[in-house]
């Protein structure tokens, strides 16, 4: 029976879709059975992140409207076979999404795959409130600046209050993934840093994932970070935090890319 | 079918007017506002003035006098507090009630007062976060936790935020100046007590991110750090 996680922040642009694939492919690789479900339908990402924008026949909107099957809307992906993708619609928008037919999908996918990772829309409206309602887990990812982290402040409250899990009265199990984190402009007072983060948001860590070039690689390669290059420090932060969602303990540092001193130098001067 | 429609609008609002209270016996008092007319003749020009006669006792036709004597001097009468209902006749200016505090005029029907609420106090054992309103009309709130920019914590009575106070909280937010805000760090947005409030950039830079309390001498809201 799987473990529903929705990965959701509230503000746009902080990470979700990447962190949705990055972690979605980790588990999988640790021979999990992985299903990384689109909710934002409109404008629809996850596909291209995952490589797959070119076999997408049907969608989400598709099975929760009834007109295609869960199985014809499963993506395998073409490198890790445990790993599927339920894509979005991009012609549709989010009032295609109905409630009734969501909680089928879920419960659909629930008895087939270990993890159902939903990547939520951004904001806090109707397809966001639909990615969370019947998550068992969250994955809040912000950024370490102010705006993410009041953003997330309020999904966190969204939450609490809104999902099945929330009403049933069972708390629900919420992990901080902090994206795009730079320790140089952290110390240097540029960008808040881990304490101040964690401070405001009293929720435990799931990982730091530094700043990094690799993921718009990765990207535009059409690889989850965690496939493209997987020793890279971003890749590592993705797999330890993969692990620990599995329930292992790994102890939390923040991965660095080995530099040279010479390199260290010179990129100091250029900042 | 259509037919075009007046569209109405409703809202509510507050206004400010000019209570005058006339004293017994009401001819001298007359001419006591005829010494201050002569003094400032516009005194009452465009206000709009409630006679309050509560209290007065006044017979039918002296309070029918009074409000003819008044007319006859310009002055206004927006309503009247305190008058016997059943002196109202179409001459009338409304009746109205503004001070709660005051009895019901004889022979008005007795309004009904709920009996008071139990003061009690809400304890929230979590963060509140951004998004989040705590509104407790019955007494003071007590938070265990942080209040998140954002987030808003509204009380009859005291404040108390074991932990930092980001968000705005009003105390005493239904009419009580003995009210407080207690907090161990102090960074909020807003902070106001009985209406008084001050925003973030008012707070003096030595009570930021200290523990203070706040509270409110005369019209002034007053917070120390206690350290």
């Amino acid at each position: 029976m799987a473990q529903v996680v929705v990965v959701t922040s509230g503000k746009g642009g902080v990470g979700k879709t990447t962190s949705t694939a990055a972690l979605g492919a980790a588990l999988a690789r640790a021979g999990e059975r992985v299903v990384v479900v689109d909710f934002d339908v409109g404008l629809r990402n996850l596909d291209l992140v995952m490589g797959a924008e070119r076999r997408v026949v049907f969608d989400l909107i598709h099975v929760v409207q009834g007109t295609a099957r869960l199985s014809q809307a499963l993506i395998r992906d073409k490198r890790i076979d445990t790993l599927f993708l339920l894509a979005a619609s991009q012609t549709r928008d989010k009032d295609s999404l109905t409630d009734d037919g969501v909680e089928r999908v879920i419960r659909e996918l629930r008895p087939s795959f270990d993890w159902v990772i939903c990547d939520s829309p951004a904001g806090i409206e109707r397809g966001a409130s639909l990615a969370m309602r019947h998550a068992d887990l969250a994955v809040v990812v912000a950024n370490p600046e102010v705006s993410s982290v009041r953003d997330s402040d309020r999904i966190i409250g969204l939450l609490d209050s809104t999902t099945d899990k929330a009403k049933r009265g069972e708390p629900m199990e919420k992990y901080l993934l902090l994206t795009r984190y730079d320790q140089n402009r952290a110390e240097r007072g540029e960008m808040l840093c881990i304490e101040d983060v964690l401070e405001i948001l009293c929720i435990p860590l799931l990982g730091i994932i530094p700043e990094s070039k690799d993921v718009l690689h990765a990207s535009n390669m059409g690889l989850p970070v965690t496939l493209n290059e997987p020793t890279s420090a971003t890749a590592r932060a993705y797999n330890d935090a993969a692990r620990r969602l599995q329930g292992e303990q790994v102890p939390l540092v923040v991965p660095t890319d080995k530099v040279t001193l010479f390199s260290k130098l010179l990129g100091r001067r250029a900042a | 079918m259509s037919t075009a429609r007046p569209s109405f609008k409703f809202r509510g609002g507050s206004f400010h007017a000019l209570v005058v209270r006339p004293e017994s016996p009401i001819e001298a008092w007359l001419a006591d506002v005829d010494v201050l007319l002569a003094r400032s003749p516009g005194f009452f020009a465009g206000k709009s003035v409630v006679i309050d006669v509560a209290g007065l006792s006044l017979t039918k036709p002296t309070f029918l006098g009074l409000l003819d004597e008044l007319s006859r001097r310009d002055i206004r009468i927006l309503g009247v507090e305190g008058a016997n209902p059943a002196d109202a006749d179409g001459r009338v200016p409304s009746l109205v009630r503004g001070q709660a505090d005051r009895p019901d005029p004889v022979g008005a029907p007795a309004a009904q007062t709920p009996a008071p609420a139990p003061v009690s106090s809400l304890l929230i054992d979590a963060p509140v976060r951004s998004g989040q309103a705590i509104v407790h009309p019955d007494g003071d709130v007590t938070i265990v936790g942080s209040v998140s920019s954002g987030a808003e914590i509204i009380a009859a009575g005291s404040i108390h935020v074991y932990g930092t106070l980001r968000g705005r909280v009003l105390a005493g937010a239904y009419g009580n100046q003995r009210a407080r805000i207690f907090c161990r760090r102090l960074d909020a947005e807003l902070i106001a007590i009985d209406g008084h409030y001050i925003v973030a950039d008012e707070v003096e830079p030595h009570l930021r991110k200290a523990p203070i309390q706040a509270w409110l001498e005369g019209d002034e809201l007053k917070i120390i750090t206690m350290n």
